[in-house]
């Protein structure tokens, strides 16, 4: 029954949406449905992550038809690990939502939303099929439309069709390099497509086909130069769903990134490091500048979001064991941070009702307690020693030492200083410095249950965070692990062929 | 505005629709049709009785409401693929009974995956037309 553990990450959090459906009107109900069907979905992850480093890769075959024919689902370390941040992120917001979601929220499907956003997550990490992937991606793109646009605000609007613009032109290359590829393999099963394009020179289309892809996946995961659309509407939505949106969305793209540029373009990635490498540098100094030059604090966030995608990519581009190994803990580091930070920065808004830095102060001495939760992950995303960012960023640069790429460790390092000053700069304008305007302290009152159902989620992120610092070694053990597997495509191939190439 | 021809031709050719419809649902199996054409029939048939009678009587019409039909027909196709996990098979399996059943020559869990397809199709259909019809 190895199998079933593979289906469960999708039949969750899909039964969960449909159960939501039948209880629409009754939003207790709902509330409860959402929280008890993340916490079941994490521990389904968990579950899949101890088979798969207990049995090695594993693969399903739906509806029994066997690969490359039928839709196969594979799950490696890498992809189970993802699917284990997915259920984390889909708990924690999930109680977060409890209480920062609004009545009318509620009312349009607010958490059956959520879970068929989940749904698409899970399904795109554990999908061996590319034209699979296209599916799961357009399930999680509608639901994003729908939670990104809720609630109808005007400038939510404009971002929403900035947002839906960009991803359908992405749908269209993915779509197309989809059908040049079939046209030119005949099989879109992903370990089918890499036995057959590994025993032959890369020449005429599949080059093309890979820069399509790249393209339409570097635009979902904001990639230089295709990253404007996310600062450009993330703001807008409410705090809960932007942290969701920047911990997994763009995730995934950086996850199908690296899983297709592992597999079946390996000849690609080779030669086109150097582009690989150039679109790391300006993802990272465009949303670090971007970042410094906000006087918003959910706008600086977003453009940092931008900035720590160039990190992820970084592995890609070295291709070592420790690059790829560094990229895939620096990816779980970064959801459980950034996460963090938004959700305080949710709570910050919720005190005071704004989010400008001008206009926010000495929050410190009345929430001492919000402005640890701040400063830890703000610490942790710069790359400040014990915290998890830092060893992140450590085997990064080591591995970029060790083959000799030193712009981009300068880049890197330099970028880190800028995300250390923009935001220590936003943690003391929010904390520190006196409140213009108004003389006494006074913020809005929010409610016991609330406020422990805002910090039960951002306390349990920062302390992820914090503990994959301390005791990084496993952790990062496991992410070697993954990188081990991801540089030796044969136990993958063999795992849903079923033979050894 | 009330037309006289379509209130009167609809009262005839609904049942006549519906039929039509769970027509080609069964017979989807083989040939062309299924869950997802079938379910399109019927809601055109209780789309058509809202124009002629307005939103309101359409709804009363349906007797159910069209949120609860796509969840009730998302159940059975998940249920319908969950039936082989009872056997050890993965997700989707296709189950046979090895009775012939008349009509339809077989029954399978593919049919009730189509029942569900079927119902989620007609109550997304009609939740669509009944907002647009009531805006």
């Amino acid at each position: 029954m190895r199998h079933l553990f593979l289906f469960l990450p999708l039949l969750i959090p899909l039964v969960t949406a449909v159960l939501g459906l039948l209880a629409w009107n009754k939003p207790r109900l709902q509330r409860m449905l959402g929280v008890c069907g993340t916490a079941t979905l994490l521990a389904s992850a968990a579950a899949l992550l101890v088979t798969v480093l207990k049995e090695g890769i594993i693969s399903a075959q739906a509806g029994n038809w066997p690969a490359p024919f039928g839709i196969t689902l594979v799950a490696d370390i890498f992809s189970a690990l993802m699917v284990l941040a997915a259920g984390v992120m889909g708990l924690a917001v999930s109680i977060y939502s409890l209480a920062d979601t609004d009545r009318h929220h509620e009312s349009v499907g607010y958490y059956p939303l959520l879970q068929v956003l989940l749904l698409g997550v899970c399904g795109s990490f554990l999908t061996g099929d590319l034209f699979n992937l296209y599916v799961w991606f357009e399930v999680m793109l509608i639901a994003s439309f729908v939670l990104l646009a809720m609630g109808g605000r005007r400038e939510q609007m404009e971002g929403a069709i900035k947002y839906v613009a960009l991803n359908l032109i992405a749908s269209a290359f993915f779509l197309a390099g989809i059908g040049l590829l079939y046209g030119v393999v005949g099989t879109l099963n992903m370990a089918d497509l890499a036995v057959r394009l590994r025993a032959v020179p890369h020449v005429g289309t599949v080059p093309v086909i890979a820069v399509l892809l790249f393209c339409a996946f570097s635009i979902k995961a904001a990639v230089f130069p295709f990253f404007f659309w996310l600062p450009a509407s993330y703001h807008t939505a409410p705090v809960a769903v932007i942290t969701i949106f920047s911990a997994l969305l763009t995730k995934v793209g950086v996850y199908v990134l690296i899983r297709i540029f592992t597999l079946i373009f390996i000849q690609e990635t080779s030669t086109g490091q150097p582009v690989i490498l150039a679109a790391t540098i300006f993802t990272m100094m465009a949303g670090a500048l971007g970042a410094t030059a906000q006087p918003e604090l959910r706008r600086i966030l977003t453009f940092c979001v931008v900035s720590q995608i160039g990190y992820m990519l970084m592995g890609l581009g070295i291709m070592t064991p420790l690059a790829l190994a560094g990229s895939i803990f620096f990816m779980l580091h970064i959801i459980a941070a950034k996460s963090a930070l938004f959700l305080s920065t949710g709570i910050v808004s919720r005190l005071t009702g704004t989010t400008e830095l001008a206009r926010l102060g000495g929050l410190y001495h009345k929430r001492p307690l919000l402005a640890a939760l701040f400063l830890v992950p703000a610490l942790s995303v710069a790359g400040i020693p014990p915290l998890s960012g830092f060893w992140g960023k450590l085997a990064l640069i080591q591995a970029a030492l060790g083959t000799g790429h030193y712009l981009t460790v300068t880049v890197a390092l330099g970028v880190s200083i800028l995300t250390l000053y923009y935001l220590v700069r936003a943690w003391s304008e929010i904390f520190w410095k006196k409140r213009q305007g108004t003389d006494n302290d006074e913020y809005h009152h929010v409610s016991p249950t609330h406020r422990r159902q805002m910090l039960v989620p951002t306390v349990l992120l920062a302390s992820v965070s914090l503990l994959m610092g301390i005791a990084a070694e496993p952790v990062f053990r496991l992410s070697l692990l993954a990188a081990r597997q991801l540089l030796d495509p044969g136990s993958y191939i063999s795992a849903v062929l079923g033979v050894r190439p | 505005m009330q037309s006289l021809i379509l209130s009167t031709a609809i009262r005839l050719l609904m049942p006549l629709f519906l039929l039509f419809s769970v027509f080609l649902l069964l017979r989807g199996h083989n040939e062309p049709g299924g869950g997802f054409v079938g379910g399109l029939v019927a809601a055109a048939a209780f789309a058509l009785y809202s124009l002629a009678h307005g939103a309101e009587a359409g709804r009363r019409m349906l007797r159910v409401d069209p949120r609860l039909m796509v969840a009730f027909g998302l159940m059975t196709t998940l249920v319908s693929g969950m039936l082989p996990f009872f056997s050890g098979q993965p997700f989707l399996t296709s189950l046979w009974s090895t009775f012939p059943a008349p009509v339809i020559g077989h029954a399978g869990s593919p049919l009730l995956f189509d029942t569900g397809v079927y119902l989620v199709v007609a109550g997304m259909s009609l939740l669509i037309i009944f907002s647009l019809m009531e805006d």
